[in-house]
């Protein structure tokens, strides 16, 4: 191979490397910051992340409504109306996962922590009398039906079952999140835009080549995800550096009871986390779906895995570290399957992880959202 | 609501009144009590037949033996091992699917792809093989704590399904085929068509593991594994070997998941990397945190559940993975523990020296 396609196949895979390894580091915060506050493996954060992806397409197509071209294709925007569209995406892909994201916290981990509320008590009632409902019928409309005239008695002895308030076992919460990661991907698999098929739609930004450099032509959706990216991380930073809300979230990961006893609504705090985390996941959700155009409803699962990765290689509950992590993640897999094929891919990522975790147990920059490193 | 928590009571009582009952039984007694229960279990087979038992243990759309053994006889074996890890040790693996691969590889390797020895002496062999793959993997990540290790399992568990997956030598994607069955002993024939034998097979095996975790359960072994779960630091200043008997845990979980791999290839005949994709181990887990991780019975059961129920409620298979999900968050809600939480021990010789209280969960 000559040296300058060498250094060319270089350069483009560090720039796709660089921003995948963005959506990476996005995702990443979300499991960063809920674990830095609560000590919990959010597991069904990569499916927020899956939903996002979802929002930001039906936004594209339905909402906005873009009619087909005669040859078949659908027109490129340009221009104000380009950026219109983009931002408008984005905030529907945020708002959702982060409306999502409390919900989850709410219905899944709330009641575990000892003091769920009506909401969560209705929304587990409402799934209970759901599944009781299946086993006699397997009609989606008399099956919501019947789980709605189920909800009110069963949420009923649900509240009053909260109010004991016990807490649970560390697995306990794990396994909730797993429950409710495998419910949340099947529902969209189940009753999604296009089931279980790829669901793909029209592109809306023309990919062309933004500039060149070191021998390699950089294209614009790798540079609005790179920038994009960065830019929404520093807001994050700042969020939590800077603001009251965002103190509160340091207080109560360095130390929940005595952020407690010192005024702190810990209760809010957590549905802030969590709602941070959505966001961010919203926004690398719009990310990914400005480059690859399509979802699928069990897509959540391995980039949610390969997120929490990056977290841990960076230092899990530090948001730094969240970035460093995505970064080296996307390149290393990058650089790994262009010299050993990429079927290996994710077994180099891993292999990484390991090596990385053996010298430097708490990751590269080890483990602090309470502390000062932030 | 209030009739069903006086329902629940009542039931509760009952199992007391039972209870004391059989303890009170003559030696004589109880053990024609456990040979009933086991005869019981091997005729599991005809169960649909009987009247109202086979209305509610039926499953319909596949044959009931068949459910049996490629199900219930695997989640229940796999339940037992990762209930080591999990449940005694308190060492959350996520890729336990890895070990359960790495016993079937080797029972095809050995007995179609590279050799065609025969399925009982490669037995052995696989779960020698997959206790080696536990110590593997164990001596460097058992020194991180907690959710990292989580995470270092999940990636051994892919790691072995892409390996499996892109080796020649392992049969790539084609996966492996013709595997060698058990001997067929006498009128015992482990044919392709009749899934009893393999059933029986199984639950021997299953009767054999709970055996022997028994025994480990009560020795020193057990109480340094429950010294660890309970508090790792508490533990090793107590002077026990930590990382030493997390490896144990470690190689043994490793060794019944490895045998019900064996067992599934032995079964099966064809195996291939999609027989073991990650989500498998996720269900692993759930069954041991379902049924109560920590009791080997509540594993068994939940190994049962997670087995048995997608096939009995067959009128909504589409949905089955959502109701699994869901059934999965609830019962964490209404039941963190499990269905059979574990029994702490309540005559500990020290709460009972002052004063017999049972010792607080």
């Amino acid at each position: 191979m000559p040296d300058w396609l060498i250094i060319r196949i270089f350069w483009d895979l560090t720039v796709t490397g660089l921003a995948l390894g963005s959506i990476y580091a996005l995702v990443a915060l979300g499991y960063t910051l809920v674990y830095g506050v609560l000590r919990l493996i959010n597991f069904a954060h990569s499916e927020i992340f899956m939903v996002g992806t979802f929002s930001a397409l039906i936004a594209s197509t339905q909402l906005l409504n873009i009619p087909m071209l005669e040859d078949g294709n659908y027109p490129y925007r340009t221009g104000a109306a380009l950026v219109f569209f983009l931002v408008f995406i984005l905030l529907a892909a945020m708002f959702i996962s982060g409306v999502g994201a409390i919900a989850l916290e709410r219905i899944a981990y709330r009641p575990l922590r000892g003091n769920g509320d009506a909401f969560g008590a209705i929304a587990l009632a409402f799934l209970t009398s759901f599944v009781i409902g299946l086993i006699f019928v397997n009609e989606t409309k008399a099956n919501l039906i019947i789980a709605c005239v189920g909800t009110a008695p069963i949420s009923y002895s649900y509240l009053r079952f909260f109010k004991k308030g016990k807490k649970a076992p560390r697995l306990a919460f794990l396994i909730s999140a797993i429950g409710a990661s495998t419910a949340i991907a099947e529902a969209v698999g189940i009753w999604g835009p296009n089931r279980r098929e790829q669901y793909q739609t029209p592109r809306i930004l023309e990919k062309k080549v933004l500039f060149s450099a070191l021998g390699t032509d950089v294209r614009i959706d790798y540079v609005i995800v790179i920038v994009g990216a960065l830019l929404m991380m520093t807001a994050l930073t700042l969020f939590v550096n800077k603001t009251k809300l965002g103190r509160g979230v340091r207080a109560v990961a360095q130390d929940a009871e005595t952020a407690r006893i010192l005024g702190v609504n810990v209760d809010l705090i957590i549905v802030v986390t969590f709602a941070l985390g959505g966001v961010m996941a919203g926004g690398a959700a719009m990310l990914f779906t400005m480059v690859y155009d399509q979802s699928r409803f069990n897509i959540g699962f391995i980039l949610g895995v390969k997120s929490f990765t990056a977290a841990v290689l960076g230092g899990i509950g530090n948001l730094k570290g969240a970035l460093l992590g995505g970064f080296m993640l996307g390149l290393v897999e990058n650089y790994g399957s262009a010299l050993f094929g990429g079927q290996w891919k994710d077994v180099i990522a891993f292999v990484v992880l390991l090596v990385v975790l053996m010298v430097r147990p708490t990751g590269i920059l080890g483990e602090s959202l309470g502390r000062a490193r932030v | 609501m209030s009739q069903l928590s006086d329902l629940w009571k009542r039931l509760q009582s009952l199992s007391a009144d039972v209870q004391v009952r059989w303890k009170s039984m003559s030696h004589v007694q109880r053990l024609s009590g456990y040979v009933l229960a086991v005869l019981a279990l091997y005729l599991a087979p005809w169960w649909p037949k009987i009247p109202a038992v086979g209305w509610l243990v039926n499953t319909p759309g596949t044959q009931f033996s068949t459910v049996l053994n490629d199900q219930v006889i695997i989640f229940v074996l796999v339940a037992l091992g990762l209930n080591v890890v999990v449940g005694l040790a308190g060492l959350l693996d996520l890729g336990y699917v890895g070990f359960y691969a790495v016993g079937a590889y080797v029972v095809g390797v050995l007995t179609s792809q590279h050799a065609s020895l025969p399925w009982l002496v490669v037995l052995p062999i696989a779960v020698v093989v997959s206790m080696l793959f536990g110590v593997i993997l164990g001596t460097p990540t058992l020194r991180l704590r907690g959710d990292y290790l989580a995470i270092v399992t999940l990636g051994f568990g892919e790691i072995i399904r892409i390996s499996a997956k892109n080796l020649d030598w392992l049969g790539a994607s084609r996966g492996i085929s013709d595997i060698g069955r058990p001997p067929s002993i006498g009128p015992l024939k482990f044919g392709v068509i009749d899934p009893k034998p393999y059933y029986w097979l199984g639950l021997t095996l299953v009767f054999l593991v709970v055996f022997c975790l028994h025994r480990l359960e009560e020795s020193r072994v057990g109480r340094a594994w429950t010294a660890i779960r309970e508090d790792e630091d508490a533990a090793e200043l107590m002077g026990v070997n930590t990382f030493k008997f997390k490896l144990w845990a470690f190689a043994i979980g490793a060794a019944v998941g490895g045998l019900a791999g064996a067992h599934y290839a032995g079964k099966v005949g064809f195996i291939s990397p999609d027989n073991f994709p990650l989500q498998l181990s996720i269900l692993f887990l759930a069954a041991v945190v379902l049924g109560g991780s920590g009791n080997m019975y509540g594993a068994i059961l939940g190994g049962i559940m997670v087995a048995w129920l997608p096939e009995r409620f067959r009128n909504f298979t589409d949905k089955r993975v959502l109701v699994f999900g869901i059934a999965l968050v609830l019962v964490m809600v209404f039941r963190p523990e499990g269905l059979l939480p574990r029994r702490v021990r309540t005559k500990s010789p020290m709460k009972s020296a002052s004063g017999g209280q049972e010792v607080a969960q």
